[in-house]
């Protein structure tokens, strides 16, 4: 019920919305109420509003407002590309990505696999249904 | 010749870098004015040739007719899509074979596409197509090996049927003599066009199968998300 992951100076999030689209930022700084200073190792620091930010769980240990070479040298301890690589979620992602960009035959050639993969799995589940009846 | 290029670069529009006298100067005109005698070199003016003198005209309309404007217009086939290329497998939308996945060729004078199933795959035989009516996917079959080079517009042209003076009597029954029968010299073509062809499609795994499929919307895919 309680709130995980919390607004803070090192919070990293991922941009949901905009140009910088499905990036990934660390918030440096909190402006006002709404919006956020964040900063990546490579775009310029940005304020942008707490709406077109999704936290994740990944979190550095930098001071406020860090110089880029201390953020990028936090970063690079951290492992934060890394993680956001093995989370579930960075995966999806890669996922999703592979989907949408997939051809026309792609899909054709996805649509036959799934087909055999489903045939061979009701082959093996009427084998066992076959084996409990008897 | 390559467009003059002017000896005064421009500091800004409309301003240049070198005065007027350093420009007379630059352009050497002192030494053109030095080689012919102190004064600028003129040429009298060539005699034209006087036109020979017109005889009045006999005839005169009554009326002021309009002249039609002038009409330069330079047709041309319509412009190939840069994703359509001689091998690109297209989706026809519209027409007997709506879904049809076939293979373009080539594009005729005429401005249409020219296909084909291949025959045996999918029964769309050597056909002409509006490009407005097909969708072009990013996959290629190899065409290197088919010879198109005799199909243009007048090999789909309609058989033009003499016509029968009016006999009255025998005008209905005299008809419905010859149904349209595919002469043995188009199947021929099909089967020419399409051996090389198939070659090419069984070389990679599952485009058989995939272009006797029918292409279709399914539930969930957005046409304008859709990567072809």
């Amino acid at each position: 019920m309680p709130f995980k992951r919390h607004v803070e100076i090192g919070r990293v999030a991922l941009i949901n919305y905009g140009k910088e689209y499905g990036r990934l930022v660390v918030i440096v700084d909190v402006v006002d109420q709404n919006r956020a200073l964040v900063d990546a190792p490579d775009m310029v620091r940005m304020q942008m509003n707490f709406k077109r930010l999704s936290l994740t769980d990944i979190k550095i240990d930098i001071k406020r407002i860090p110089q880029k070479k201390t953020l990028v040298a936090a970063m690079q301890e951290a492992d934060v590309q890394g993680k956001w690589d093995k989370s579930s979620w960075g995966r999806k992602l890669v996922v999703q990505k592979r989907r949408a960009s997939l051809n026309d035959f792609d899909r054709f050639k996805l649509m036959l696999a799934k087909i055999k993969r489903s045939g061979l799995i009701r082959q093996e589940l009427a084998k066992l249904k076959k084996e409990s009846a008897s | 010749m390559a467009p003059k290029q002017s000896r005064n670069p421009e500091l800004i529009r409309g301003v240049g870098k070198f005065s007027r006298s350093k420009m007379y100067h630059k352009r050497g005109l002192w030494a053109i004015k030095a080689k012919n005698g102190g004064v600028f070199p003129r040429h009298d003016p060539v005699a034209k040739p006087s036109p020979a003198a017109a005889k009045p005209s006999k005839f005169y309309p009554a009326d002021d007719v309009k002249k039609p404007l002038l009409n330069k217009r330079n047709p041309r086939p319509t412009k190939l899509r840069a994703s359509i290329a001689p091998g690109t497998v297209l989706i026809i939308l519209a027409g007997r074979f709506k879904g049809k996945r076939v293979v373009f060729l080539k594009q005729l004078s005429s401005g249409l596409l020219l296909i084909t199933g291949p025959f045996k795959v999918n029964g769309v035989p050597l056909r002409r197509v509006n490009q407005s009516y097909v969708i072009a996917t990013s996959t290629k079959v190899d065409v290197s090996g088919v010879n198109f080079e005799k199909f243009d517009d007048k090999y789909f042209a309609k058989k033009v049927e003499k016509k029968k003076s009016k006999g009255e009597g025998e005008f209905f029954e005299a008809e419905k003599e010859e149904k349209n029968v595919l002469p043995q010299e188009k199947k021929d073509d099909q089967k020419s066009v399409d051996a090389a062809l198939i070659k090419s499609i069984e070389a990679v795994p599952d485009l058989k199968t995939y272009l006797a499929a029918r292409f279709s919307l399914k539930a969930g895919m957005k046409p304008h998300e859709l990567v072809f």
